[in-house]
Order: structure tokens, then C-alpha cells, then sequence
């Protein structure tokens, strides 16, 4: 049987073999991996690209204080971004599974609909949820928009939910039992994570202070798109999409605290949003008006 | 005569457009193709291909003739060459012809049909872009192609003959594909003769029926039925397959609702039903595979149940640390609509809306008050549950579940446990007079709240989905018989009082089946309350058929155009002593006695009855009296009459809505 990470080191040699670059995680709070600037960032303008990392993902609303066996307030994701999506993209997907020991013949796959939306990041896509024996592994999205615009080539992006795959193949029925290395059980690497995390989302983040925070990291990207110049290949774009990034975590976090009304949640994901365009329409004319130019 | 097959094959399209799509693209085929006649068209589909099939085409369509106007005989034989000439023939082969303006010539052009071949290698291409689907989607890059899905192969078949075109990138050829698992790797070369079969023997049944009988001889009889589980089914599956698994019966200690709301909703699996109607610890999943002979497809998603069941149970457990009752502040934190507030603001509206409404049912029904009120304070509380959360179709029935769970009693549990019924025309309304009136101010308040900040329905926009709002309230006032007036609630707002109106009407047409008129006659009254309404409806509907009524119906609309025509207000009664003895003077007498015996009546098909009798009086007096007499008093005194009549019978019905057969001839 694989552990945890054997399946991870399976998927990553699997996509590596097929052209993608793999990344590590990036080192911010995000809610998925979309939201990682490899994906983000990467699917926009006419560059194909191919790359595969695994995102921890933190979602403050989701913690079950680890006393849930399926649910957990930060999950990791196998991200791949295939650009643009090659013909045979679904025979590949199938590929992957087969390659971490899954003998399709033996199993049930089906490909639901499952339609996709990112309104903070302006981005949508269509697609499915893949089913193995009625159990949710995959989200396959085709992207169609990405910063409130059309995609010149569109992505293929395939959203890996790790912790279930490995309960599958490892047929344990709790997150917490699934054996990461040899000898060593998810809880024993994670457990803590969940218990004090869920505190301090749901009862001691404080309000007020995070409010102020939200506030202070959209002044600065704000004031860094203001001064945005598409000639200058230095100016910080990135660091702007990092602060789209803080804002992001600071509303789940508002959001997990009860902070946030459903009608004020239409405000917040308008602002946040509006930054987020505003950066991804910086970074294509700041990369790709060169190209656009020749063409 | 030929055969032609066309299969799309894409990937997986979402099962619930699939028959949709598959009717656009027969319309728009047999649009296209119609001149090429064909003995059957026939569609069908799986989840990763559109398949059509056509039946003896013509080798090639119908030459046509068009003719082509030239220069007019007068002109001269030089316009005539002229005309010749640009046609390419000579001035020989024109012919001549007739019209208003004289003799002209005109060419007659023969153009040859097109091969069936042709035409559709032409044509396919910009058919298959048509075939509309909710939400497409493009993947060959910006402002290429869309479809549901994309295209990965295309078969296009004439018997054995490839038609060739390309779509999206995609050339047509006369290969299929298998199964995705089970088919072979390789790509199949099918004529119109193998298709079937060749797919059959790689997995895939392509006929939705047949899917749909192999998975219903899987079933077994004690699975419950749900047809909209398994066509979303059959159309999820190439080669379905029901396999059953089980779970540990001390789950059962859940309610059924939550159980089955996991097995049907979440995890498409039918749910299995003991004798006594309880459910047993089992479920029937489809796969889309040959079959489980390992077993590890039922395990697998026995797992994924019990995993299922635990986060429920968990739920629940989380849940009932804190009771509806304490969450009620919570509601302040949950917004209705944001120009509407939150849900505490919603509940503090219900609060007097219901009790005018118990008030006026407090001596015409038996209905506990304080039940409605209590379930009022408590039916929005599960809102703020885990359960619900996850389980939003639950909505109200969970909050019933607690209710009862927390010692509320079954009436306040029952109450709060329907107040979401009737979800549909089809669905029943709640049981009890409390959780009818409960529901009734949830749907009212929303209608009332709505039309308010000018959240009107309009076409096929309706977000708040008011319309069926509307329809429950009006399903539960026929079908409760709840004795207080609808639109009494909703008085000075117009636009919602036409919009209710409107949906009153449609239910008696559309879902009871009266006619249109029949409607009209008996909604010109100003409403009193709905039962009142159905039985007045029911009555008129019983009578019309006698043989007086039409007749007198007609005789009604004469009255309204003589009363309108003369401008007559205030009539007030006629005077006996200016009657005139005659037909005049027997209307009159038999007025009276009809009017009391209507007054007398409870049942409103007696009084329809009396009033029918008075025909033959009414026809006599139109006969034998001139209204518009010369001298004015008496012509008064007949308008009066005859305004007396029209008012005295029309709070059962407006008659004169009714049509009648030769009503349009009727004079004044």
C-alpha cells in the first residue's frame, strides 16, 4: 500500500512526464490552489504553459476542531494546469489515476457536471466532478475567464482532493488515519493544525483587527496598481496579486468569525474582486503587449 | 435509398441537456434535410455522443424550377438578347409571360438538386454549431468554436460512404468510439449495418430505453421508485449496471428524510423500502460498468455512505447542543434579501400578519393561534443548523425534526416541519389548518415584501421564484378552504393583486381545467375568499350546460350594453307602481321571487339554477318592451329593472364573460 506521500511522489512524476513544471506550494494562505499565481496568473494571456504542485488549502469556515473524519479546515490539493488542454486530456486524467493503483476496470467513473466559479477572482469555467465508486476525487474544469476576461488558450485544470484519494486507496474511513509516511498517521502531522486552528478561527481572530488588516492590504494593492507602468517588466504586479491574496484569507477568516452578513458578503467579494481584475489585466498588458504587438 | 448516421462524440455532457439537445438537433436536421424525405429520423444519445439516424434519403433532392423576370416584350428584341445573354443561354430558350404590366420574357432556371452526400457534408457543419445548449463552453482558444462539451470525434456515415467535413477542428470520418473503460483503446469503423452492434460489443448501448430497462430489471421490487433518479441515470451511464450495498442499521436511528436526502440527492442512489414502509439498511447504486465481480465498487461506496451518515449524525449531534429556541437571535445575523433585512426582521413581520389572519378564521375555523405563533418564532431557526447548511433541501423539515426532538409538541413540530409545502403543483399542502396558515404568511410576506423594493417577476426572470410562492398560497387556499380573504392582505399594492389575480386564474385553467370565460365570470366578483370561488367556479361549470343559461348568459351582456349605452349610475330599485302589466310587470314578479329564493339558498348551483329560469321572462321583455321609452320616468324605471337584475346575480358571477355561441350578433 502507498502512503500518502508515495501517491503525491506518483502524481507529480506522472504529470512531470508529460511536460509539466512542478512547483512547490506557494507560500501564501490560500483557499485553493486556483488561487496559487501559477494558476492564477499563469492561465491568462497566449503562453502555453503545463505545471503541477500540491496547494494546502485553507478554508477557517470548513474546521471541525478534528473531531470530523471527513472535514478538515485546511486539505491539500493536487493542482495541474494543462495550457492549452490537449485532445486526449481526459485519457490522460485516467492515466493518473491508473498510475497511483487505481485498476479502472475494477471501479466506477463518471464524470458529473460540475460547473465552476470564483467570483472574488472574476473567473469561471465548466466541467465536472469525477466519481470513483460514488466518492468525489476530481474537479476537471475547463476555465473560460480568469480576471473578468476571456482566455486566449483555455486550460485544463485538475483539482486532485489528496486526503480522499489516499483514504480510498488506503480504505481507512477517517482523514486522521490515513498513513502519510511509513509508520506515521495524518494526525500524528496534522491533528494539532486542526484543533487549534479551529479555535482561533471560530472563537479568537479578532474582529476588529482583522477588518483593519483586510482594509490596510487592499490600501497597498490599490496604491500599487495606481502607479502601475506596462512598460516597466519590473514593476511589482506579483507582489500586488499577493496582497489580492491577504485580502482573500482575511475575508474567510471575517467570514468563519460570523463577521460577515450575507448581504455585506456582496460588498467584500466586489472589492476583492475588483482587485483582483485589476491585477490580472496589469500582469497581461505588463507580459504580454510585447507579443500582442508582433502578432 | 440511402441510410445516413451522424454520432457527435464528445466528452461527458451533462445528462439533463442531453435530451434537449438531441430534439434541437432533429429540428434543425429535419429543417436542413426535409427536401431529401427519409422514412424515419431518429435520435437518441449517451453521455459521450449525440447519435441521429436517417432512413431512405433521396440519392439526390428535387431539381427546382426558378423563373427569372426579363425586359417586357415591348422593349425590343435587344433588351431580350441582353437578359439572354446574362443567363448564358440564347434568346431561344427564353420563354414569355403574362402580367399585370403586359408581356415580359423570363428565363426558366432549372437548378439541380444537390446529392444527398453534398448537402449534408455542406450543411452539417453550421447544424452542429446550432444545436443550442444552456451553457457552452469554448476550448479551442478565444472565439473559437462552442459546444456543450468538446468535440473529440465525429462519425458521418451514408451507408458505408464517409461524409466528409470538419467541425472545430475535428475532420468527420466513420469511426466510433467504446466504452471508455470497457471498449476497445482503438477507434471503430462502423457502417449504418454495424453501428449498433459494434458499440454494443464495446460497451455502450446507445438507446436510452434500453439503458432505462436494464437498470429497472436491476432494481428489484423493493426499491423506491424515483423516476427523476433514474433518468438522471440513465443519461450519466453508457452501460449501466445496479449494484447493492448496505450500511449499519444503527443508522436508521436517523431520520428517514436525512437518510434518503444522502442516498437520492447526493450519492444517486435508490433507496430500498421494507413491507411496512420503513427504510431498510440498503441501497442500489448504478454504475456505469459491466457489473462488480470483486465487490470493490459496492465497498467503495459503502464507504463513501457511512462517511455520509457520520457527518450527518455529527450534525445532528452539534446541532441539538443548541436548541431552536436559543438560536432565535441568531436570526438577526441571517439576511433575507439585503433591501429586506434579515431573517428576524422576516419573522417579526409573520407575527402580525398571521395573527390578523387566525383572527379572521377565529369563528369560521378550528385553528390553535398560539401554535401558528410559536412555530412562526421558531420555523427559521434551522437556518442557522449544520444540518441545513449542508442539507439545504431540508430546509423546514429539519427544523421540524428538532422541534419535535426538543419536546415542542407535534402541532408547533408538524407546522414548522411543512411550512415549505406545496414545493410544487404537485407536491400536497401541509396537513394541519396551523401549518397551512404558517406557510401561507411565510409565501405572503415574500410576494408582499418583494413587490414592495419592485422585485416583480417579469418573463422568464423570477430569482425569488415568486411565482411559485404565489401558486402555493393559492393551492393551499383551494384545497384548505381557509375562510379569509387573500386579497385583503394585499390591499394598495395593484401590481401584486393583478400578479395574484393572474396565478388564481392560471391554476383554475391551467391545473383545474375550467374555461377561460368560466374564470372570468366568476373572478369579476370581488373576492370573499378562494373556496368561495371554487364553489361559485363549480357551480357556473355545473349549470352552463342547461339549457336556459347561455341564452340568459347572452340576454346578461345585452343588459350591461343597454345600462352602459344609457349612462345610467344610481339606479336604485324600480318602482312597482311604474310597471306596465305584460312582460314587464311577469320579469319584475318573477324577479322577486327568484331573488329570494337565491337569497334563501346556501348552495350556489340552486341559485344559478333559479336565476337560469328566468330566461323565458327576460327573452319576453327584450321581445315585447322598448327600453328606450319616450316618456323618461318609465324609461328609468325599466333601466332600473333591468340594473337590479344584472347587480342582485352578479356577486355569484359576471354572466355576460360568458361566451356564447352567436353572442357577437346580439343587439341592443
Amino acid at each position: 500500500m502507498d502512503s500518502f506521500q508515495d501517491t503525491i511522489f506518483k502524481l507529480k512524476r506522472y504529470w512531470a512526464d508529460r511536460g509539466a513544471v512542478i512547483q512547490e506550494p506557494y507560500d501564501l494562505e490560500v483557499g485553493a490552489g486556483t488561487m496559487a499565481p501559477e494558476t492564477f496568473l499563469r492561465v491568462l494571456g497566449p503562453r502555453p504553459y503545463k505545471v503541477a504542485y500540491v496547494q494546502p488549502s485553507r478554508r477557517p469556515a470548513d474546521g471541525r476542531y478534528g473531531e470530523n473524519p471527513n472535514r478538515l479546515y485546511k486539505h491539500q490539493q493536487l493542482q495541474v494546469i494543462l495550457k492549452p488542454t490537449p485532445d486526449d486530456v481526459l485519457d490522460q486524467y485516467l492515466g493518473s489515476l491508473e498510475a497511483i493503483g487505481i485498476d479502472l476496470r475494477k471501479h466506477d467513473i463518471k464524470f458529473e457536471e460540475d460547473n465552476w466559479e470564483a467570483p472574488t477572482l472574476g473567473a469561471w469555467g465548466v466541467g465536472w466532478q469525477v466519481m470513483l465508486d460514488g466518492l468525489e476525487i476530481t474537479q476537471f474544469t475547463y476555465f473560460q475567464q480568469c480576471g473578468g476576461m476571456d482566455l486566449d488558450l483555455i486550460p485544463a485544470e485538475i483539482t486532485y482532493g489528496l486526503e480522499r484519494i489516499a483514504a480510498f486507496l488506503q480504505n481507512v474511513d477517517s482523514v486522521y488515519d490515513i498513513e502519510w509516511a511509513p509508520g506515521v498517521k495524518y494526525a500524528d502531522v496534522r491533528l494539532a493544525d486542526e484543533e487549534q486552528f479551529s479555535v482561533y478561527n471560530f472563537e479568537l481572530a479578532n474582529v476588529d483587527r482583522l477588518w483593519r488588516l483586510f482594509s490596510e492590504h487592499e490600501a497597498e494593492c490599490a496604491e500599487l496598481l495606481a502607479g502601475f507602468a506596462p512598460e516597466n517588466r519590473r514593476f511589482p504586479v506579483l507582489a500586488a496579486y499577493d496582497q489580492v491574496l491577504k485580502c482573500s484569507h482575511v475575508f474567510n477568516l471575517l467570514d468563519a468569525r460570523g463577521a460577515i452578513s450575507v448581504t455585506g458578503r456582496v460588498g467584500i467579494i466586489a472589492r476583492v474582486r475588483k482587485l483582483a481584475v485589476g491585477v490580472a489585466e496589469a500582469w497581461v498588458r505588463q507580459q504580454f503587449a510585447v507579443e500582442e504587438a508582433v502578432a | 435509398m440511402p441510410d445516413f448516421l451522424l454520432e457527435i462524440g464528445a466528452e461527458e455532457i451533462p445528462d439533463w441537456m442531453i435530451e434537449p439537445g438531441l430534439e434541437d438537433l432533429r429540428a434543425k436536421f429535419q429543417a436542413a434535410f426535409g427536401v431529401f424525405g427519409g422514412s424515419a429520423l431518429v435520435t437518441d444519445g449517451t453521455p459521450r455522443r449525440l447519435f441521429l439516424f436517417a432512413e431512405n434519403l433521396l440519392h439526390q433532392a428535387p431539381d427546382t424550377q426558378t423563373i427569372l423576370p426579363g425586359p417586357s416584350v415591348s422593349a425590343g428584341e435587344k433588351a431580350a438578347e441582353g437578359f439572354a445573354r446574362k443567363q448564358g443561354v440564347s434568346i431561344s430558350e427564353l420563354g414569355k409571360m403574362q402580367d399585370a404590366k403586359g408581356e415580359r420574357y423570363v428565363f426558366h432556371q432549372l437548378t439541380q438538386g444537390q446529392s444527398a452526400a453534398q448537402a449534408l457534408s455542406g450543411k452539417l457543419p453550421g447544424i452542429i454549431a446550432g444545436v443550442h445548449f444552456p451553457k457552452s463552453m469554448s476550448w479551442t482558444g478565444k472565439g473559437g468554436f462552442r459546444f456543450i462539451r468538446p468535440i473529440r470525434w465525429i462519425a458521418a456515415v451514408l451507408d458505408a460512404q464517409t461524409v466528409s467535413f470538419e467541425v472545430a477542428g475535428v475532420k468527420s470520418g466513420n469511426t466510433t468510439r467504446g466504452h471508455r473503460i470497457l471498449g476497445s483503446k482503438e477507434p471503430l469503423p462502423v457502417t449504418v449495418a454495424t453501428y449498433m452492434d459494434v458499440l454494443r460489443d464495446n460497451f455502450v448501448i446507445v438507446r436510452a430505453e434500453e439503458r432505462k430497462q436494464r437498470i429497472e430489471t436491476g432494481l428489484g421490487a423493493d426499491v423506491q421508485k424515483d423516476e427523476e433518479l433514474l433518468r438522471t441515470l440513465v443519461y450519466l451511464t453508457e452501460f449501466p449496471t445496479a449494484i447493492r450495498g448496505g450500511f449499519d442499521p444503527s443508522y436508521l436511528e436517523l431520520p428517514k428524510e436525512i437518510l434518503s436526502t444522502v442516498m437520492r440527492h447526493h450519492q444517486r442512489y435508490f433507496t430500498v423500502v421494507r413491507a411496512d414502509g420503513s427504510l431498510a439498511p440498503e441501497f442500489v447504486a448504478v454504475t456505469n460498468t459491466n457489473g462488480d465481480p470483486d465487490g470493490l465498487i459496492r465497498q467503495g461506496n459503502e464507504r463513501v455512505l457511512r462517511a455520509r451518515f457520520n457527518d450527518a449524525r455529527f450534525f445532528w449531534q452539534v446541532d441539538q447542543r443548541k436548541k431552536l429556541s436559543a438560536r432565535v437571535p441568531d436570526l438577526a445575523k441571517v439576511t433575507f434579501q439585503a433591501k429586506l433585512g434579515s431573517y428576524a426582521d422576516k419573522v417579526g413581520r409573520l407575527v402580525p400578519l398571521a395573527a390578523e389572519i387566525c383572527k379572521a378564521l377565529e369563528h369560521r375555523s378550528k385553528i390553535d393561534a398560539s401554535v401558528v405563533q410559536r412555530a412562526i418564532k421558531l420555523c427559521k431557526c434551522d437556518l442557522t443548523t449544520e444540518m441545513v447548511r449542508e442539507f439545504t433541501e431540508l430546509q423546514g423539515i429539519v427544523g421540524g425534526l428538532y422541534a419535535r426532538a426538543q419536546g415542542e409538541g407535534e402541532s408547533v413540530a408538524g407546522a414548522i416541519y411543512e411550512h415549505y409545502k406545496p414545493v410544487s403543483m404537485e407536491d400536497t399542502i401541509p396537513r394541519t389548518p396551523e401549518g397551512q396558515v404558517l406557510s401561507i404568511v411565510d409565501k405572503l410576506d415574500t410576494l408582499r415584501e418583494c413587490f414592495k423594493i419592485g422585485l416583480i417577476p417579469s418573463g422568464s426572470r423570477d430569482p425569488f421564484a415568486l411565482r411559485r410562492a404565489a401558486q402555493g398560497v393559492i393551492k393551499i387556499l383551494f384545497e384548505s378552504r381557509l375562510p379569509f380573504s387573500l386579497m385583503k392582505r394585499v390591499e394598495g399594492q395593484p401590481a401584486l393583486v393583478d400578479f395574484l389575480n393572474e396565478r388564481i386564474s392560471y391554476y383554475l385553467r391551467e391545473i383545474k381545467g375550467y374555461p377561460y370565460d368560466e374564470v372570468s365570470a366568476v373572478m369579476a366578483p370581488e373576492e370573499t375568499w378562494l373556496a368561495n370561488l371554487a364553489d361559485r367556479l363549480d357551480a357556473l361549470h355545473d349549470v352552463r350546460p342547461t339549457e336556459d343559461f347561455e341564452p340568459l348568459a347572452a340576454s346578461f351582456k345585452r343588459i350591461k350594453n343597454i345600462l352602459k349605452q344609457a349612462q345610467v349610475d344610481e339606479t336604485g330599485p324600480p318602482d312597482p307602481n311604474l310597471l306596465f302589466p305584460g312582460p314587464e310587470q311577469d320579469l319584475y314578479n318573477s324577479f322577486v321571487r327568484v331573488r329570494e329564493s337565491a337569497r334563501a339558498s346556501s348552495s350556489y348551483r340552486e341559485k344559478l339554477t333559479a336565476i337560469a329560469s328566468l330566461r323565458p321572462r327576460v327573452d319576453l321583455f327584450f321581445d315585447k318592451i322598448l327600453v328606450n321609452d319616450p316618456n323618461p320616468a318609465i324609461r328609468r324605471n325599466r333601466l332600473a329593472l333591468l340594473d337590479s337584475l344584472l347587480t342582485e346575480f352578479s356577486t355569484i358571477a359576471d354572466f355576460s364573460e360568458i361566451v356564447t355561441q352567436g353572442a357577437s350578433g346580439a343587439k341592443v
